[in-house]
């Protein structure tokens, strides 16, 4: 008897907190944070993980926080970097920030057994081909993540610089130290 | 084949203008007034201006040093033994060693260094030191010698003048005075008026230079030669000096003819004390004064005014150094505000209207 | 001098400097027309502003001088021709006559040494021509600015005429130091340069030009005044020497008084303007039906044993054109194509000379500016010499503290990399390639921008797709379950029938 009643009573109560949950999950929400979407616009958007974050979003709402510093996301590099404590007005340590290399994912056709497991894990479906046939990168959608040389069973993915041509390459930044020296 | 490995672009010839060769020019255009003075005052100037100019090296050499970077390329730019030399001049000659090298430390480690070096300083450098050491000895930074030059019987000799820079000067009265503007602040505290304080005021030596004053301030004609000289070699731009000068000819004038006996004549305030000095070479320092043509006739016609405020209305008889570092203060705004209009754009930097046909 | 003043009394000339013009040697030798003919010529697809030709020949083909080696692409494009006749040998990419050398499509031409033209066709009265044929032969003889711009000439005609401007300004100033190429044109060829300027009036139907030739060249006005004493529409006018006096808007402004608004073309306020050497190459189009084939190149530089004027045929290697005039590898410490104000420095000699090529420089370290970089005294003259009215100071402190968005605020955009601040510079700072940097560094951050935006749109078109697939499938699955329901009720049915 004291079972049923029990039972009773926690579905009931259990009902009524999820009723309440709902209530409030309508009435009460939370409207994110705009400069969160500031930041997460300013991102690569590529879910790569490297930040230690799950996505792009987390991290930016914690930047939002303040519980990340600004040079977490390594594909931005510094310019992101830069970017990110503008818009918060934080502190900028710029000591550690590797600038990213630009790479994008290769198939060596020799190798490739048409398993479609980097097809299935790309996350800008820069990879066409069907199962059986040779699978290749279309480089302007890679955002080089490395999932799909990661799951890659024959090793035939591989990142490769991107190349540099006439229409991408840029003036260096003349170097100076503050007392003016230049480095060789 | 022959082969240069890095990009090079933009102008590959120059002007061959050096920031050294400016700093020489600019020290040759001082020469004469100072070695005027030197002969003036006799060893314990020479004394304190090499004590002076040097420290302001060594305290250059010490900064660089601390910073971790070679220093023989940072002093062989001119720059320190400039500072030191300029504040040098506006020392009181016979001032003993210590003033030449506080100033200077205060000069370069305070008004320099702090900020990140050359070209970063906010504050001219120089005269943060001058106005620094007024305040804080006023003293030893009023006492201004008779003029004892060099090799004449009645000055020091080299053993007197050693004993003067390292130990001090005793018997002050015997040997000091005060300079026409400061005279003429006593008296008139005391209520007298103009023509009775200048009986013996004579325009003349004071224009040649024959009179108390700082280390290498007191030749009018000296310094008036140096910086026009120094604006034709084009190291220094005439909108400062010109309208430094006229803001306080025209205020002085103003108050002169409406009331002579308590206002000093334009003549008086050109031929007194810094005037030149800074209207030359202390105000036109790249570093501290504005960018385009216009800010720097403003911060001129600034200057000018409120050298005029504290000479006339201040407690003290010289007021250059405080105008010089008030209007650096406003320098950063007056490059906001007055800039150059970019071909094509309005003064608000939107594109032009196309003229309708 | 008077920056801050132009309220005032807009300048008509602004900023600038005095460079040494250093002209001497190659200004007062006639121009060299007998150039030996290289052996390969390497013709890059791409000598100017637009899209690159596309070739129509093919490998081991044989062509004559002045055959249409590539077509033009589009609306802002040029054809190219061959220089000399001989065999098609390639058609590949070679490293392209830029500061990285890098690779661009070219055709390799290899001369047969008889340097045999096309047969031409005989050209009657151009002024019988409409004005719209002007500008189509112009067009199709590949014809681009030869100031160094390489605008596609034809379309700026056409842009003339539909803007219907009344003035046409020649661009004789040639301000920048060591380039003679125009003034001896001007000398030797005035005729021809002012018959190409009355075929460009007509080809834009207007009825003034003004040919601007800087005061430094007494000689080359003389001349061209006399070439165009028959012709009352043009005048020929002397301006004060002053590097850049040949910016198109520093020029329109001291001949015109008018000022070209930022993001406007100059014929949008009535003014067009065209170089000596364009002239010069519309006329042999029209008059002989010659498309553009050679120019005229000043080698000059302290390294240069005999420096010179010479005409060669496009797509000769440097290496080549510096084997003529006895240059020394040794003494060269850098090579310029073009002036050495806005020139960039090449690598190596083995690129070919294009359309845009008016002069290379064998520049010895003496006569180089040092780059011994001193940190800024803010002495503002870089402020003062500035035609465009920038403040090089303030955006090249910007860019050094890597505040990109504030130099671009400033006016980073509208400079036009003239040099004056970077040859004024006391304290040797390379202005012009902090500029240069800026404006690639932001170019290249709005592109990861827009890449960025790409990603998400992918990543969220992927998710659609993946949610797609799964609908799908629910759906086929719902219809098997239904299907077999069917068929099970329908089986039921009949075992109760047959029962």
């Amino acid at each position: 008897m004291y079972v049923l009643y029990a039972i009773i009573s926690l579905t009931g109560l259990g009902l009524l907190l999820g009723l309440l949950l709902g209530v409030a999950g309508k009435y009460l929400k939370v409207e994110s944070n705009p400069v969160v979407d500031e930041i997460e616009a300013l991102m690569p958007g590529s879910q790569c993980g490297q930040c230690g974050f799950p996505g792009c979003r987390p991290a930016a709402e914690a930047l939002a926080e303040g519980k990340a510093p600004a040079t977490l996301c390594p594909p931005g590099g510094s310019a992101l970097a830069e970017q990110i404590a503008a818009l918060l007005g934080m502190e900028l340590d710029l000591k550690d920030v590797q600038e990213p290399e630009a790479l994008v994912a290769k198939v060596s056709e020799g190798t490739c057994t048409g398993c479609t497991r980097c097809f299935k894990v790309c996350p800008t479906d820069a990879i066409v081909g069907a199962p059986k046939q040779i699978h290749a990168v279309v480089a302007d959608a890679c955002i080089a993540c490395k999932r799909c040389v990661e799951v890659c069973p024959t090793e035939c993915l591989q990142m490769h610089p991107i190349e540099v041509t006439l229409r991408n390459w840029r003036w260096a930044k003349p170097r100076t130290t503050m007392l003016g020296e230049v480095p060789c | 084949m022959i082969t240069y490995h890095k990009p090079a672009s933009g102008a590959h010839v120059g002007a061959n203008k050096s920031v050294s060769q400016i700093m020489g020019q600019v020290m040759l255009a001082i020469t004469p007034a100072t070695a005027f003075g030197l002969v003036c005052f006799g060893w314990p100037a020479i004394f304190l201006f090499l004590i002076t100019v040097t420290s302001a090296v060594l305290f250059e050499a010490f900064c660089i040093r601390l910073k971790g970077r070679p220093v023989k390329p940072v002093i062989m730019d001119g720059s320190a033994l400039l500072t030191g030399w300029l504040l040098a001049m506006t020392l009181p000659p016979w001032a003993p060693w210590w003033i030449g090298v506080t100033g200077s430390g205060l000069a370069i480690i305070l008004g320099k260094q702090v900020y990140g070096g050359l070209g970063q300083n906010l504050f001219n450098p120089a005269m943060l030191a001058r106005v620094a050491l007024l305040i804080s000895f006023p003293i030893e930074m009023t006492t201004w010698a008779n003029v004892s030059p060099l090799f004449f019987a009645h000055s020091p000799s080299f053993a007197e003048s050693w004993q003067i820079t390292f130990s001090g000067l005793q018997n002050l009265d015997a040997y000091t005075g005060a300079t026409t503007l400061g005279y003429i602040k006593t008296e008139f505290s005391q209520n007298h008026i103009l023509p009775d304080i200048l009986q013996d005021y004579s325009a003349l030596q004071n224009f040649i230079g024959w009179t108390r004053g700082s280390l290498g301030e007191t030749s009018t004609l000296l310094l008036g030669l140096g910086g026009v000289w120094l604006i034709r070699q084009k190291i220094i731009q005439w909108q400062i000096p010109v309208s430094l000068l006229a803001t306080v000819v025209v205020l002085s004038t103003t108050f002169h003819l409406l009331d002579s006996d308590h206002y000093v004549s334009p003549f008086l305030h050109l031929n007194s004390g810094s005037m030149l000095c800074v209207a030359f070479f202390i105000a036109t320092d790249y570093v501290t004064s504005p960018n385009t043509s216009a800010g720097q006739c403003v911060f001129g016609a600034g200057c000018g005014l409120l050298i005029f405020v504290i000479r006339t209305w201040g407690a003290y008889p010289e007021g250059a150094g405080f105008a010089v570092l008030l209007m650096n203060s406003a320098t950063p705004l007056i490059d906001y505000y007055i800039k150059p209009r970019i071909y094509g754009r309005d003064r608000q930097g939107k594109p032009l209207e196309i003229p309708k046909p | 001098m008077l920056n801050g003043l132009s309220w005032l009394n807009p300048p008509r000339i602004r900023g600038g400097v005095h460079a040494e013009e250093r002209k001497a040697n190659t200004a007062a030798q006639p121009i060299v027309t007998d150039f030996p003919l290289p052996k390969k010529l390497y013709i890059p697809l791409q000598q100017h502003v637009g899209k690159p030709a596309e070739p129509l020949i093919r490998v081991g083909e044989t062509v004559l001088k002045g055959q249409l080696l590539a077509y033009s692409q589009g609306m802002i494009s040029a054809p190219v021709h061959a220089p000399s006749s001989g065999i098609i040998l390639d058609v590949n990419d070679y490293p392209a006559p830029h500061p990285s050398a890098l690779p661009i499509r070219m055709i390799v031409l290899e001369t047969d040494g008889k340097d045999q033209w096309l047969e031409l066709p005989e050209m009657g009265d151009p002024f019988q021509l409409s004005p719209e044929n002007i500008s189509l032969r112009v067009g199709a003889a590949g014809i681009v600015g030869l100031g160094g711009a390489t605008f596609p000439t034809a379309v700026k005609l056409n842009m003339g005429r539909e803007n219907h401007i009344d003035t046409l300004i020649i661009n004789g100033a040639e301000c920048e130091p060591y380039l003679s190429c125009d003034d001896r044109q001007m000398q030797e060829r005035s005729e021809q340069i002012i018959d190409g300027v009355r075929l460009m009036l007509h080809g834009m139907e207007t009825q003034h030009a003004v040919v601007a030739i800087e005061d430094n060249k007494t000689n080359a006005f003389y001349t061209m005044a006399a070439a165009a004493r028959h012709f009352p529409a043009i005048k020929v006018i002397q301006i004060p020497t002053r590097y850049p006096m040949g910016w198109d808007r520093q020029l329109i402004r001291y001949v015109t008084g008018r000022e070209v608004p930022v993001g406007c073309r100059s014929s949008e306020i009535g003014v067009t303007i065209h170089n000596v050497g364009t002239a010069y190459a519309t006329h042999k189009a029209i008059r002989h039906g010659q498309p553009l084939v050679s120019r005229v190149i000043t080698v000059s530089g302290g390294a240069v044993g005999k420096p010179m004027n010479v005409e060669v045929p496009l797509g000769t290697l440097i290496g080549e054109l510096f084997a003529f005039c006895g240059v020394d590898a040794a003494q060269t410490a850098r090579i310029v194509m073009g002036g050495p104000m806005m020139g960039d420095s090449l690598p190596h000699t083995g690129l070919p000379t294009v359309k845009a090529t008016s002069g290379v420089l064998a520049l010895t370290q003496a006569e180089l500016k040092s780059t011994d970089e001193q940190p800024c005294i803010r002495c503002a003259s870089c402020l003062t010499v500035c035609p465009a009215g920038l403040r090089p100071v303030d955006m090249a402190n910007h860019i050094k503290a890597n505040q990109l968005d504030a130099a671009v605020d400033i006016g980073l955009k509208d400079c036009i990399s003239c040099g004056c601040c970077s040859y004024i510079c006391p304290s040797n700072i390379p202005l012009v390639q902090y500029f240069k940097y800026a404006s690639g560094e932001v170019a290249a951050r709005q592109q990861a921008q827009h890449k960025s935006e790409q990603t998400k749109k992918l990543m969220a078109a992927r998710q659609m797709r993946l949610e797609r697939i799964a609908q799908q499938q629910l759906e086929e699955e719902q219809a098997r379950i239904a299907a077999k329901k069917e068929r099970e009720r329908l089986q039921a049915e009949q075992e109760t029938a047959a029962s």
